[in-house]
C-alpha cells in the first residue's frame, strides 16, 4: 500500500496545476440525495465485519454503527464517558467483581428478535470463545472459555451478569463494554449461521446482526459499503437513510469529489489538500484530537541509551514545534504524556522543547560529550520517515550520529518486537477507551526478562523496567474512586516524562473536511469510531 | 513393393490422420498450457513467500498476543514446509477451489468475478478505441512517411509512450470532471446509484441496460470514458507504431513494387496488398495489448477507484493474501494463454497459408 501512496504523492507533486482548481473548479455541483449520506474514505483495511474479530479502523466506524452495547458514549458529548446503552442501570456487588445490568426493554434487533440478556450473554462469551485479536479487551478481566459458563450469564431474560476474576475500576470495566469487541449482536440469527462450532464467524465477516441505527446493505471489499437505516431507532432520529463509504485512496479524487459535490465528507484529504480546500465557503474542514501518538523510544539493552542523563538529553533534541508548524501541520499536535488529550486521566504538560544547549550540557554530565553512533528503525511511511530525518538532524546537533534503517512493517516490528533495535519512531493508538489501555503498554512491564515475551508492551518492547510505574497503574487499574483514578494517572504520566526511556511527541489530528450543510459528523474523537447516525444535512 | 513396405505406409498414413493430428495438438496443447500455468503458479508463490510482508500480521494485526497470532499462522497452513504449501494448494486449484481471501474473507474465486468484470469493461473500451484508430492513424503515417501527418502522428504517440499514466489521470479528471464537469468522477458509477441495478454480468453498461436503467446507463458511460480514453490512448500510441513499421517494412517488398508498377492503385496497394499481410503480427501486438489491459493497469484504477483486477492483486500481493494472488495469477495467466490461442485461430482466418 505504502508502494502505491508513494507513487501516487509523486504524480500529485508532478501535477503542478492542481494547487489552481481550488479556484476554478465550479462550485455548484450536483449534490448528494438530502437523505443520504456519502463519504469517501480509505476502507481497504476493512476485512471483517464481525464485531468479535474486528480490529481495524474503518471496520469499526462501520460496526460502531451497525450495533449496540451494554454501555455507550455519546456523540453528542464523548467527554461525558460512558453511560446506559442497551442496559438502563447496573449494579456492582460489594466485593467490586460482579456487574449487574438491567436491560433496557423494548429493544429490537434488525430481525425484529427482540434484545435480551440472553443475547447478551452469548455476545461476550463469543468475544471469549472465538479468541480473536480484540479479544484481550474482556480477557484481561479473566473470563476464559472453561469459567464464561459462571463469569458471563444471563440471570433471566432482563438481567446480565458477569462475575471479573478481581476487583478492577468499575470505570476501567464500563469503559472496555463501550468497546466495539463488545457489541450485542442478535444470537438467535448468528446461532442459525454456525457450522462447526465457529460461533458463526464465517457468516458474520460478511453480514450484520446487530440493533443499531443501520443495517448492512452491501460490502464490496476495497470498493465500498452500504447502511441503511432501521426505522425507530431508540437513541434518537437517524435523519441519514443511507449512507454509502467509497474507498477512494487517492487524496485529490477525493478532493474533487468533495468539491463537485458527489461525496458529503472526505476523510482523507493531504495536508495540501485540507489547505487549498479552506477557502471555499461550501466547504468546511472539521479538526478532532484522535488517539493515536507518535513517539521515539531507546532501547534500555544498549548502554548509551540506559543512561538517564542520555535520554533526557535525547527528549530536548526534538523539534516538536519545528515539525508541528511544517510537515506534520494541522495533523499532528504536540502531546508529550502517554495519554491522549481527551482520555481520562489526560495531561497536557509540554515540558521538552528543543533545547540543544541543554542537551549538549546533558550528555556532557553522562560522559557522552563526543556524542556517539546510533540506528534508527523505522516504517517505510513518509510521516515516519520525515519525523526520523528531522530527529536525524537535531541530535546530530548535539553530536548524536543517527543512521536510519527503513523498512517494512514486517522487517521494523519484527526488530522492534524482538527487542533488537536501537532507537524505535513510530505510532501507538488506545486498544479500548479506558486510560489503562496506553497506561498498561507503556508503563507497566511486570517482567522485564527476554523470556518474558510481553511483546504486547512499548515498555517490553524497549526494556523498560517502570518499576514504579508498574506498581502505580497496577493500583490505578482497580481505584474505584473515578476522581482519585483519574489523579493517578496524572502521576503516572509525570513520573514517565521524567525517567521514561519514550519521548511521546505527537498526537493525531483528524480532519474530516466536508460539505458545509453537514451537521453532527463526529469520527470519533480520541476515544471512540465514527458516528453516523446523528448526521443532518 | 514388400508387405513390409505396405505396413510401415499404413502405420504412417494412420498417424498422420486429421484425427490423430488434432488429438495430438489437443494433448500438446493442454500439456503446454498446464506446465505454463504451474511453472506460474510456483514463481508467483516463491516471490510472494520471500516477500517481506508477514500474512499472519495482515491477518491479525500488530496487536495480537503470541498465541494468537501462533494459531492463525497454523491455520493458515505455514507451519508446513513449503513444498507442501505449494502442493496443496496446487491440488485445491485442480478441484476449481483457490480457497478464501484473507483480506475480503470471502472465496477468491468469488472475488475475482467480481473485480474481472470491471476491468474486462475498461479494457475492452480502451482496445476498441486503440484498434480503431490506432490501425488507421500507423497506416496512414506510413503512406505519409516523413511527410507532416508522419511527424504529427509520431508525436501524438511518442506523447502517449512517455508521460506517466498517473499525470494523466489527474489532469484529465481535473479538467474534463473538475472544471468541464463533461464526465463523472472516480467510481465506475455516481455512489448514490450503488445498488441499484442487479449484477448480471457485472460489467455496469451492460447490467444497466439490460435492467431497463438509462440513467444509470449514461452515468455510467460518463465515469467509463474519461479511465478508457486515457488507457486506450497509451494503446493507440502502441498500435499506431507497431503497424507504421509493419506497413513500411511491407511498402519495401518486391511485390508491393511488382503491384505498382502493373498500375495498381495506391488505395488498393495499401488496403488490399499491404495491410492484409501485416495483420498476422498485428493481431498479436492487439491480442498482447488487450491481454496487459486485461491484468489491470494499478494506477489508472488507483487514480479513477475502480475496483479492478490489478488493484485486487496489488491489494493482496502487499498484505500476503496468497490464495487471492494466486488466483488472480491463474486468471491473468489465462487470460494470456487465451488470447494466444485465439491470436493463432486468427491467423488461420487472415492468412490462408496459416490452415
Amino acid at each position: 500500500m505504502q508502494f502505491k501512496r508513494s507513487l501516487l504523492s509523486l504524480a500529485l507533486a508532478a501535477s503542478v496545476a492542481m494547487p489552481i482548481s481550488g479556484t476554478i473548479i465550479s462550485e455548484a455541483g450536483a449534490a448528494t440525495p438530502p437523505n443520504m449520506l456519502i463519504i469517501a474514505d480509505r476502507i481497504d483495511d476493512l476485512i471483517s465485519l464481525d464485531p468479535q474479530e474486528m480490529f481495524e479502523i474503518s471496520g469499526t466506524d462501520m460496526a460502531n454503527n451497525i450495533y449496540d452495547r451494554l454501555v455507550e458514549l455519546n456523540p453528542a458529548d464523548l467527554s461525558k464517558g460512558y453511560e446506559p446503552g442497551l442496559a438502563e442501570s447496573w449494579e456492582i456487588s460489594e466485593d467490586g467483581k460482579t456487574f449487574t445490568f438491567k436491560m433496557r426493554e423494548g429493544i429490537k434487533f434488525h430481525s425484529g428478535n427482540t434484545v435480551t440478556a440472553k443475547d447478551a450473554e452469548y455476545s461476550i462469551r463469543r468475544v471469549i470463545g472465538l479468541n480473536k485479536t480484540p479479544s484481550f479487551i474482556l480477557t484481561q478481566f479473566g473470563f476464559t472459555p472453561e469459567n464464561m459458563s459462571e463469569t458471563i450469564k444471563a440471570i433471566d431474560e432482563n438481567t446480565f451478569q458477569i462475575t471479573t476474576d478481581k476487583k478492577y475500576a468499575p470505570s476501567f470495566v464500563l469503559n472496555c463494554f463501550t468497546s466495539v469487541v463488545a457489541s450485542i449482536v442478535d444470537s438467535e440469527v448468528v446461532k442459525s449461521n454456525e457450522v462447526d462450532g465457529d460461533w458463526g464467524n464465517g457468516w458474520l465477516k460478511t453480514s450484520s446482526a446487530g440493533s443499531g441505527a443501520f443495517k448492512l446493505q452491501n460490502w464490496k471489499p476495497n470498493e465500498s459499503y452500504s447502511l441503511t437505516a432501521v426505522p425507530g431507532y431508540w437513541r434518537g432520529d437517524v435523519a441519514m437513510k443511507r449512507v454509502i463509504v467509497r474507498h477512494v485512496l487517492e487524496s485529490a479524487s477525493q478532493r474533487l469529489m468533495l468539491e463537485k459535490g458527489d461525496v458529503d465528507i472526505a476523510r482523507h484529504l493531504s495536508p495540501e489538500d485540507v489547505a487549498s480546500i479552506s477557502t471555499n465557503e461550501d466547504l468546511k474542514v472539521e479538526d478532532t484530537l484522535r488517539g493515536r501518538l507518535m513517539y521515539v523510544s531507546f532501547n534500555q539493552k544498549d548502554k548509551a541509551l540506559s543512561h538517564p542523563k542520555v535520554t533526557e538529553a535525547l527528549k530536548y533534541l526534538v523539534d516538536y514545534k519545528g515539525m508541528t508548524g511544517s510537515f506534520l501541520q494541522g495533523q499532528w499536535t504536540i502531546q508529550q504524556a502517554f495519554l491522549p488529550q481527551t482520555f481520562m486521566g489526560e495531561l497536557k504538560d509540554t515540558p521538552y522543547a528543543l533545547n540543544i544547549e541543554k542537551a549538549k550540557a546533558l550528555l556532557d554530565e553522562a560522559g557522552y560529550s563526543d556524542g556517539f553512533d546510533v540506528e534508527f528503525i523505522v516504517r517505510n511511511s513518509t510521516e515516519r520517515v520525515e519525523i526520523a530525518q528531522s530527529l536525524q538532524n537535531t541530535f546530530g546537533q548535539a553530536g548524536v550520529r543517527v543512521s536510519i534503517t527503513q523498512g517494512t512493517g514486517k522487517q521494523i516490528l519484527g526488530r522492534y518486537r524482538a527487542r533488537d533495535f536501537q532507537v524505535y519512531v513510530g505510532e501507538w493508538g488506545p486498544d479500548y477507551p479506558d486510560p489503562h489501555t496506553n497506561a498498561d503498554t507503556f508503563a507497566n512491564n511486570p517482567d522485564n526478562r527476554d523470556e518474558a515475551k510481553l511483546i504486547g508492551k512499548v515498555a517490553w518492547r524497549n526494556s523498560y523496567a517502570a518499576k514504579d510505574l508498574t506498581t502505580l497503574t497496577d493500583l490505578a487499574v482497580q481505584e474505584s474512586d473515578r476522581e482519585k483514578r483519574a489523579r493517578m494517572y496524572v502521576q503516572a504520566q509525570k513520573t514517565f516524562q521524567k525517567e521514561a526511556p519514550i519521548a511521546i511527541m505527537f498526537q493525531k489530528v483528524d480532519q474530516s473536511s466536508m460539505r458545509a450543510n453537514v451537521t453532527g459528523f463526529n469520527p470519533g474523537g480520541a476515544i471512540a469510531s465514527a458516528f453516523y447516525w446523528p448526521v443532518k444535512k | 513393393m514388400s508387405i513390409a513396405d505396405s505396413t510401415a505406409t499404413v502405420e504412417r498414413r494412420g498417424t498422420s490422420s486429421p484425427l490423430y493430428k488434432i488429438f495430438k495438438g489437443l494433448i500438446a496443447g493442454l500439456f503446454s498450457i498446464t506446465l505454463t500455468m504451474v511453472g506460474l503458479l510456483f514463481v508467483t508463490f516463491i516471490i510472494a513467500r520471500v516477500m517481506p510482508v508477514d500474512p499472519v500480521l495482515a491477518v491479525v494485526g500488530d496487536r495480537a498476543s503470541q498465541e494468537i497470532y501462533e494459531a492463525a499462522y497454523k491455520a493458515m497452513g505455514l507451519d508446513q514446509p513449503l513444498y507442501v504449501q505449494f502442493l496443496l494448494f496446487l491440488k485445491q486449484v485442480a478441484m476449481g477451489d483457490f480457497g478464501m481471501s484473507t483480506l475480503t474473507a470471502r472465496p477468491v474465486i468469488e472475488d475475482v468475478a467480481r473485480v474481472f468484470p470491471a476491468t474486462l469493461e475498461l479494457a475492452t473500451l480502451a482496445t476498441i478505441a486503440g484498434v480503431g484508430l490506432g490501425v488507421p492513424m500507423g497506416v496512414l503515417a506510413a503512406v505519409n512517411e516523413g511527410r507532416w501527418p508522419d511527424q504529427l502522428i509520431r508525436l501524438v504517440g511518442l506523447f502517449g509512450y512517455s508521460m506517466p499514466i498517473f499525470w494523466f489521470g489527474l489532469m484529465g479528471l481535473l479538467i474534463f470532471y473538475g472544471i468541464l464537469g463533461w464526465v463523472g468522477g472516480p467510481g465506475r458509477i455516481d455512489i448514490y446509484y450503488e445498488d441499484i441495478v442487479p449484477v448480471v454480468s457485472g460489467m455496469i453498461l451492460i447490467d444497466s441496460l439490460l435492467a431497463g436503467e438509462i440513467e444509470i446507463f449514461w452515468n455510467a458511460v460518463s465515469h467509463i470514458i474519461l479511465p478508457a480514453s486515457i488507457l486506450g490512448y497509451y494503446s493507440i500510441a502502441y498500435i499506431s507504431r507497431m503497424t507504421r513499421s509493419f506497413m513500411l517494412e511491407q511498402f519495401s517488398q518486391e511485390y508491393i513494387t511488382t503491384a505498382r508498377v502493373k498500375g495498381v492503385s495506391e488505395a488498393s496497394v495499401i488496403w488490399r496488398h499491404a495491410l492484409p499481410n501485416v495483420m498476422i503480427p498485428l493481431i498479436t501486438v492487439i491480442a498482447l495489448s488487450y491481454a496487459t489491459l486485461l491484468e489491470g493497469s494499478v494506477l489508472t484504477e488507483i487514480i479513477f477507484s475502480w475496483p479492478g483486477l490489478g488493484n485486487y492483486i496489488t491489494n493482496a500481493l502487499l498484505s500476503a493474501d496468497m490464495n487471492a494472488v494466486m488466483g488472480g495469477t491463474v486468471v491473468v495467466g489465462a487470460i494470456f494463454v487465451g488470447l494466444n490461442l485465439f491470436s493463432d485461430f486468427m491467423y488461420k482466418v487472415v492468412d490462408p497459408r496459416a490452415r
